[in-house]
């Protein structure tokens, strides 16, 4: 029902954009142009198997066929595969991060590649970080020799709503169309606390507390359901004149109808909460809270609302809302029954997220969680893709999924194992130490980078 | 009861006394000439390492400890820190780090900061950091605020401990070269680096004609007396200068610079070091890596790589392993991850561990007295249920100058209180 009222409205908005797809006149602008690499039949022996549904195989096969996973389990055979012996070695999904702003703030860091946040208003729900995305960032190539088949770009925290993010699959593209995972949904960045109020408050102007940030979102909501109102009246009476097409209103409508998903940049567990209310309050939902430090002191409320907290493993006190941050914070999350995402938010921490998650696994044990090798992946593959919306094409070792596979040299949460083979949709898109496959983006040519250094 | 107990210990920061302690039955890794010894007993007594190895007799009245399949190690060093300078990075207060402007360069001294009940301090040694470098880094303007100078003052070598904290003022001087220092002196690397030639000529002045300085009859300088004074164990080649500097034609510069003045030298940073490795070697320059810097942060880092360490090791430079990331201080112990990740990419497992351990401590000139697990020096000891670089390994016990650290902090006082659920609003679980 909502579905298609959304489907009216935008028809209603974009009559344009309709007729082009019922005339099928190819990909709606913007929209992901992602082609896999080409790939064959592959067959990988006798690895320990993590699925990412909380299940490990020992010595387990996994045949993949035509870019998806085609079987999991024992004594698998295809002729023609090509054949790779994992024994001794251990197997993952794709590893996931949630947050990541590689290609809006890519390296290097200089000012003319500041294209995070769009710090000119709090609400601006109408910009997309995909519009930032620079494909030559270094970064995404050392994400990839980390394992990282796909993440999520969003823009930066200085605003209350700071506009779409957008998931990509780690594959080298021309423009950020190649690179856009089919089918996934946007994201709407939001942030809490200290960064909008901090950054507008110093120029005088709203928010400059947190009473004023909550005021901003619930404003930005109400302009949005009367939006959605206008669009739905003119869907029903021919008569009527839809409202002129407003990019701002647009997305945060998408969010009322359930088309893109909240990630709320939050720390502290009492203003999450608040956040609840407000979502509760304008009939959305929030995704995801991310970086979530205090997600340990509302860990039933996350499982009530069915909403996930990106968290880091271990980094707290570099501002204020950061001071209560605890190692457990993760473990905690998850004894509670809420979905836990260990997230980078750094490109450099985005190349180890395997071991960011080693380090709860340790502190959890101290504080008598036994959490298994088996459980733990999940905190970056599946529950990083059900936080993007994109479970059902990847983020497990399931029949017909997405075959994004990474064969680890051993335990993937030792600090001394590194990605051997990286799988992108079945095509081997990534293989240590194998300087003639992997790829260099244009801004590395010349640079040690090139020759295999930086991975 | 026990969890009171333990809000004590850290309110009041009472360790056990330190008496006569042995740690018995575990895999010690000396980092000293001893080596590794497979089941080793390591005999602490008032405060000191009075005896390591696989037939020590334990004195009666000893406080034994079981280390039986455990790892035993020196305490780590943080080479390069803000601990006990910092609570809260940002918007939570002033810092003690960094000044504002630069009223004063040479001579700005963090050491009167330190600040040894810092929640940092019982964060940071729980998870074994027993000595730490801290050193100020140069304020950058945010907002209307002033720049801060090339040369932003003197680091001093603290322990973790509880008592007579400081172990050593004017351990090195920081400054800051490269994009970062050319930003402080006006935009060019010529200014920063004349900058820095200008404090040094005139230290160098002051010392030969104090007496005309003082009575007026000597040019005027640009920094004051007390950035001169600062600056004589610099040019005395007694205080090391430690540069903040990555790109290699920089390096080159500062190897030349640091010849013509004599000067007792090291690098933090150094993404383009590995460039140098013989270079550096044979000019004596320590470097301090963060090996996971593997990113062009900006044009000085473009050949940033894995496995830099292991060339600058090979070549005979003094390395020591730092965290490169924000968190090098509120996380210091996050060097055991840097040293990891280093031995995945080529290092040898012992040199990684004298990286966080006795390296820093040759490198700033302590290494008679601390870093590693020899007869005579502080008894500063992790025990660890496994390989201490291993992320899921913590350590069970740390002593620092032999005293048994309580092993409580205020974020395990909140992973307490919230790992009940059942007892009631959370302010009412202690």
């Amino acid at each position: 029902m909502k579905k298609s009222v959304a489907v009216l409205a935008a028809c209603g908005v974009l009559a344009a954009g309709c007729e082009k797809d019922a005339e099928d006149t190819g990909p709606a602008p913007f929209e992901s142009r992602y082609q896999a690499l080409p790939s064959g039949t592959t067959l990988i022996t006798g690895a320990t198997v993590l699925t990412g549904t909380g299940e490990r195989l020992d010595d387990a096969d996994i045949l993949i066929v035509d870019g998806k996973i085609s079987a999991v389990g024992k004594g698998l055979a295809a002729a023609g595969a090509d054949v790779v012996d994992a024994s001794g070695k251990w197997v993952t999904p794709g590893i996931i991060d949630v947050h990541s702003h590689l290609g809006v703030y890519p390296s290097p860091g200089t000012a003319s590649h500041s294209d995070g946040n769009e710090m000119t208003a709090p609400v601006t729900a109408e910009v997309w970080a995909e519009h930032s995305v620079w494909p030559q960032d270094p970064g995404f190539t050392t994400a990839l020799a980390g394992g990282v088949t796909s993440m999520q770009i969003l823009p930066g925290s200085a605003n209350l709503i700071g506009g779409r993010g957008v998931t990509l699959k780690n594959v080298p593209g021309r423009n950020v169309m190649d690179m856009k995972f089919p089918g996934a949904p946007h994201g709407l960045k939001m942030a809490c606390g200290e960064n909008p109020k901090r950054v507008y408050g110093s120029q005088g102007r709203a928010p400059a507390t947190r009473m004023g940030n909550v005021a901003g979102y619930r404003a930005a909501w109400i302009e949005a359901a009367a939006y959605r109102d206008k669009l739905e009246a003119a869907a029903k009476n021919p008569g009527t004149e839809p409202p002129t097409r407003d990019l701002r209103l647009e997305t945060l409508v998408g969010v009322l109808e359930g088309e893109i998903i909240v990630h709320n940049h939050c720390y502290r567990g009492d203003e999450m909460s608040i956040m609840l209310e407000i979502a509760k309050e304008f009939g959305y939902k929030i995704g995801t809270f991310h970086h979530a430090v205090e997600a340990y002191k509302i860990g039933d409320l996350l499982a009530e609302n069915d909403t996930c907290a990106a968290m880091w493993a271990d980094w707290w006190g570099f501002k204020m809302e950061a001071y209560d941050g605890i190692r457990e914070n993760i473990a905690l999350v998850d004894r509670a029954g809420a979905c836990a995402v260990v997230h980078s938010d750094s490109a450099i921490g985005i190349q180890r997220l395997n071991q960011e998650a080693a380090k709860v696994i340790g502190s959890a044990a101290l504080a008598g969680m036994d959490i298994s090798p088996e459980h733990a992946i999940r905190w970056i593959t599946s529950n990083a893709a059900k936080s993007l919306g994109v479970l059902d094409q990847t983020g497990t070792l399931e029949e017909e999924k997405m075959a994004d596979v990474v064969i680890w040299s051993g335990n993937p949460f030792s600090v001394y194992t590194r990605a051997e083979r990286v799988y992108v949709d079945g095509a081997l898109a990534y293989e240590l130490g194998n300087d003639e496959l992997n790829p260099v983006t244009d801004f590395s040519l010349g640079t040690a980078a090139a020759t295999g250094g930086a991975q | 009861m026990s969890r009171l107990i333990a809000l004590l210990a850290v309110c009041l920061a009472t360790p056990a006394l330190a008496g006569t302690t042995a740690i018995v039955g575990g895999k010690v890794h000396t980092v000293g000439p001893q080596g590794t010894i497979e089941k080793g007993t390591v005999l602490i007594v008032d405060g000191r390492i009075a005896a390591v190895g696989d037939d020590v007799a334990v004195p009666a009245g000893a406080e034994t400890i079981d280390a039986s399949g455990k790892i035993v190690t020196p305490g780590l060093f943080s080479p390069f820190s803000q601990l006990g300078l910092i609570e809260v990075s940002s918007s939570a207060g002033p810092t003690d780090g960094s000044q504002r402007g630069s009223q004063f360069t040479a001579g700005f001294d963090v050491a009167d900061a330190y600040n040894k009940h810092s929640t940092l301090i019982a964060i940071n040694r729980i998870e074994g950091v027993t000595r730490a470098v801290i050193a100020p880094t140069p304020g950058f303007p945010y907002g209307n605020e002033p720049a801060g100078h090339v040369i932003a003052g003197l680091g001093a070598i603290v322990n973790l401990g509880d008592t007579d904290v400081i172990d050593k003022r004017s351990a090195a001087m920081a400054v800051v070269l490269g994009e970062a220092g050319s930003n402080l002196a006006g935009g060019t690397r010529t200014a920063a680096w004349l900058t820095l030639r200008n404090a040094l000529d005139e230290a160098l002045d002051y010392r030969e004609n104090r007496g005309d300085f003082e009575r007026g009859m000597r040019r005027e300088y640009v920094h004051s007396m007390a950035d001169l004074e600062a600056l004589q164990g610099v040019i005395n080649g007694n205080v090391p200068i430690i540069a903040g500097v990555s790109r290699a034609a920089d390096i080159e510069v500062f190897i030349d610079l640091v010849n013509e003045y004599s000067l007792k030298a090291i690098i933090r940073g150094g993404a383009e070091a590995w460039m140098l490795a013989d270079e550096l070697a044979a000019a004596g320059i320590a470097v301090i890596v963060s090996p996971t810097a593997n990113l062009p942060g900006s044009f000085d880092s473009l050949n940033a790589r894995f496995g830099g360490a292991t060339i600058l090791i090979d070549a005979g430079v003094k390395v020591a392993i730092s965290d490169g990331s924000m968190q090098r201080t509120h996380r210091a112990s996050n060097i055991t991850q840097e040293a990891g990740n280093a031995v995945a990419h080529g290092l040898p497992w012992d040199d990684a561990l004298h990286a966080i351990t006795l390296a820093p401590a040759e490198i700033y000139g302590v290494a008679d007295s601390t870093g590693s697990l020899e007869v005579g020096k502080a008894a500063d000891v992790v025990i660890w249920p496994g390989d201490p670089l291993e992320l899921t390994n913590f350590p069970e016990q740390v002593f620092i100058d032999g005293d048994k650290i309580p092993m409580v902090s205020r974020q395990t006082l909140l992973r307490d209180r919230y790992l009940q659920t059942d007892r009631g609003p959370p302010a009412y679980r202690k």
